[in-house]
C-alpha cells in the first residue's frame, strides 16, 4: 500500500469515483448534430432529434406504439412463433447464442413485431422491425410473424403497413431465409390482388433481402429522410466497381430523385401521412386530428 | 497439367496425362498399348467415381463455378429446338445477362429464360459475369408475362453469382426489379419450373427461380449469400468461404434434404461439363415429365400449391 493510498481510505476512492459520472441514461448525443439531448425528450420525439431533425435508430415496439392510437386495443400477432435454429449455425459465435443475446437485449422474440390495431380509429395491421435484433434480419419465423399478419388483413379486409430497418437475409438460417423473400412477396402479391392498401416505410437502413422484397413492394414508399436503402452494401459496391460513390449514394433523397419511393416524411408526422392516404385508398371520412401530435 | 482440372481432381489430371502421353508413344512407335491405355481409363473412371462420391461443400462450389460448366446457350442448343431469341426490357436496355424467348421442349412450346454467364473473357465482360442488371430482370419479366398471355409453360435455367451490385443497378432500382419478379411470378398463371444449373447467388437468382418446381443440378450450389461474403461477414476472414459453405449447407443433396429443392438432377461421372450432350438430354427428359405432371393440375390448382409452396418455409414448433 502507498502512503497515498493510507491517506485516502478506500471508501472514500469508491465514492468519489461512482460521482464520476451522471447516472446513465440522462443524456444521449445525437448521431447527426452532436448536441447533448436530454433522454426523456428524445423519447418523447420519436428519437428524432429536436435541434437538427436527424432519425435515430426506433425499437420496433416504440415504433408500433408511437404510430398506433394509444387508447385502444392492440393485439399481437404472431407472437407465438419463435426463430429455430434449423442448421445448427455456427460461426464464430453460435447462432442460438446470437438469438438468446438478441432476446435479451431487445426484450423480443424476433426481430418482427406484428399489432392490429387503430390509427386514427381506422384498424390496420402494422409490422416494424427492430434493427437491434440481429440487425432486423429475415428468418423463418421472421417470414412466418409478416405473413400471418397480412393473411390478417386478407382475413379482415384490412390495410397493412410495415416499417423497415434491416440488414437483409438472416445468414445464419441459409437458404430459408433467401426463401422469406418470396413467401413474403407472395402473401403481399394475395393482399394486392384483394384491393387490400400495403404502405411500406423504409427507415435507416433497409437492405438486401428485405429491400429485395417486401419493402419495394409497398403500392405507397415512404422513407425516413437520409435513411440508407439499397440492395447492395456500398462496400460490396466500391469493392466491386472500384470507385468512390457518389455524395448521399443510396440515401432516401437519392431514392426520391431516382423515382424508387414516394415520398421522404419526418416521423413524427407518419402517423398522419399514413391516416391521410389510407382513408382515401378506403373511400373514408378525412382521420380527425384529435391529438397534439 | 491440364488446367480444366479442379484441384480435388489432380489425381485425375496425372492419371489422363500418362493415358495421353501413351496414345502419343503408341502412334510413333507402334507398340501395342492398346491395353495399358485402356487399364488405365478404367482405372481414371474409378478413381473419379471416388473422389465425386465425397466431395465436400467448398469442393461442389468450385464445380458449381467450373469454367467449362455448360451455360445457357448449350442448354438452349441441346435441350430446345427452335429458340427464338427476344430482347429488351422496352424501357432501357438490351438487357445482356439474362437472355430469353419462346422455344420447344419435345416439340411443346414453352418460354426460355437463363442467365448467361459467358464463355470467352470478351463475352464473359459484354455478359457483365453472369450478374444481372435491373434491367435483365424487368426483361424476364416482361417475357414471362407474355408466357403467360399466350399460355407458355416457363423454364428458367440459372446460373449467377448475384445481382450486379453497382451504382447503376442500384440508381435503376435493383431492389425493385427483384422484388416484382417475386411478387409477379408468385401468381402468374402458367407453369414455371427453375432449375439452378451452376451458382444460385442469392436474391439474383431467386429473382427468375420463383417456381412450381425448383430442380437443382448435382452440382450446383444455392445460397443466400456467397460463401466469401458469409465469411467475411460471420467469421470477419473470407478464407473461411468452405466453412460457410458447409455451415450453410449450399449443395443440391443438402438442400434436398432440408426441402429447399424438389429434385437433385444426377450430372454425368465428373460434372456436366465432361459430357454437357448427355447432361442436357437427361436434363430435358426431366424437364419434359416435370411439365407433363404440372399440365395435369387446373389453373386454380397450380396457384393454390405454388402459393403453398412458398408459404412453407416456416420454423418447425419448438
Amino acid at each position: 500500500m502507498s502512503w497515498l493510498q493510507k491517506i485516502f481510505p478506500t471508501k472514500v476512492k469508491v465514492e468519489a469515483s461512482s460521482k464520476k459520472g451522471v447516472p446513465e441514461g440522462v443524456w444521449s448525443k445525437c448521431e447527426g448534430c452532436k448536441a447533448v439531448l436530454y433522454r426523456v425528450e428524445l423519447e418523447r420525439n420519436l428519437e428524432v432529434c429536436p435541434k437538427c431533425g436527424h432519425h435515430q435508430r426506433l425499437g420496433g415496439r416504440a415504433y408500433l406504439h408511437a404510430f398506433l392510437d394509444k387508447d385502444q386495443e392492440k393485439i399481437e400477432i404472431g407472437a407465438q412463433i419463435k426463430p429455430v435454429d434449423l442448421l445448427h449455425f455456427r460461426d464464430s459465435k453460435k447462432y442460438k447464442d446470437r438469438l438468446t443475446a438478441a432476446q435479451k437485449a431487445t426484450g423480443e422474440i424476433e426481430a418482427l413485431i406484428v399489432l392490429k390495431g387503430t390509427v386514427y380509429k381506422m384498424p390496420l395491421v402494422a409490422a416494424a422491425f427492430d434493427f437491434r435484433f440481429i440487425g432486423g434480419s429475415m428468418g423463418a419465423a421472421l417470414g412466418e410473424r409478416f405473413v400471418l399478419g397480412v393473411e390478417t388483413c386478407i382475413n379482415e379486409r384490412l390495410p397493412f403497413v410495415c416499417f423497415c430497418a434491416s440488414g437483409g437475409a438472416r445468414m445464419q438460417e441459409g437458404l430459408v431465409s433467401l426463401m422469406q423473400m418470396a413467401k413474403t412477396s407472395a402473401a403481399l402479391a394475395k393482399l394486392s390482388a384483394q384491393g387490400l392498401p400495403f404502405i411500406s416505410v423504409l427507415m435507416d437502413p433497409t437492405m438486401g433481402g428485405v429491400s429485395a422484397s417486401l419493402a419495394m413492394l409497398g403500392d405507397v414508399i415512404i422513407a425516413e429522410p437520409k435513411a440508407l436503402i439499397g440492395f447492395a452494401g456500398p462496400r460490396v459496391i466500391e469493392q466491386t466497381v472500384r470507385e468512390t460513390l457518389p455524395e448521399g449514394f443510396q440515401r432516401s433523397e437519392f431514392l426520391l430523385e431516382h423515382g424508387a419511393i414516394d415520398m421522404i416524411v419526418d416521423r413524427r408526422e407518419l402517423r398522419m401521412t399514413i391516416a391521410s392516404l389510407l382513408s382515401k385508398f378506403l373511400g373514408k371520412n378525412e382521420p380527425v386530428v384529435e391529438e397534439v401530435v | 497439367m491440364n488446367l480444366n482440372f479442379l484441384d480435388f481432381e489432380r489425381p485425375i489430371a496425372e492419371l489422363e496425362d500418362k493415358i495421353e502421353e501413351l496414345r502419343r508413344v503408341g502412334v510413333d512407335t507402334e507398340l501395342n498399348l492398346f491395353e495399358e491405355i485402356q487399364r488405365l481409363e478404367h482405372k481414371s473412371k474409378e478413381l473419379t467415381r471416388h473422389i465425386f462420391a465425397s466431395l465436400t461443400p467448398a469442393q461442389t462450389v468450385q464445380m458449381a463455378r467450373h469454367p467449362l460448366r455448360p451455360n445457357f446457350v448449350d442448354y438452349v442448343a441441346n435441350i430446345f429446338t427452335d429458340f427464338v431469341e427476344l430482347q429488351g426490357d422496352r424501357h432501357f436496355s438490351k438487357g445482356f445477362t439474362i437472355m430469353g424467348g419462346p422455344a420447344r421442349l419435345n416439340g411443346v412450346p414453352v418460354m426460355a429464360i437463363g442467365i448467361q454467364k459467358g464463355r470467352s473473357t470478351k463475352e464473359k465482360v459484354e455478359r457483365n459475369f453472369g450478374m444481372p442488371k435491373p434491367e435483365d430482370y424487368r426483361k424476364a419479366l416482361r417475357l414471362m408475362e407474355m408466357a403467360e398471355r399466350f399460355k407458355l409453360p416457363i423454364i428458367t435455367l440459372v446460373d449467377t453469382p448475384g445481382a450486379y451490385p453497382g451504382i447503376d443497378a442500384e440508381a435503376r432500382n435493383q431492389s425493385e426489379a427483384i422484388a416484382r419478379n417475386l411478387f409477379v411470378m408468385s401468381q402468374l398463371k402458367t407453369p414455371i419450373i427453375s432449375v439452378i444449373t451452376g451458382e444460385g447467388g442469392s436474391g439474383g437468382a431467386l429473382a427468375i427461380a420463383v417456381g412450381d418446381r425448383v430442380l437443382m443440378l448435382q452440382y450446383s450450389i444455392y445460397s443466400v449469400i456467397s460463401p466469401e461474403g458469409c465469411a467475411s461477414i460471420l467469421w470477419k476472414n473470407p478464407e473461411k468461404a468452405s466453412d460457410a459453405a458447409a455451415a450453410m449447407g449450399v449443395t443440391a443433396d443438402r438442400l434436398n434434404q432440408l426441402g429447399l429443392n424438389d429434385k437433385v438432377v444426377q450430372e454425368p461421372l465428373g460434372g456436366a461439363h465432361r459430357d454437357p450432350v448427355k447432361m442436357a438430354e437427361t436434363l430435358r427428359n426431366t424437364l419434359y415429365t416435370e411439365l407433363t405432371e404440372l399440365k395435369k393440375l387446373s389453373l386454380p390448382e397450380l396457384l393454390e400449391r405454388r402459393y403453398k409452396r412458398l408459404l412453407k418455409h416456416h420454423p418447425v414448433p419448438a
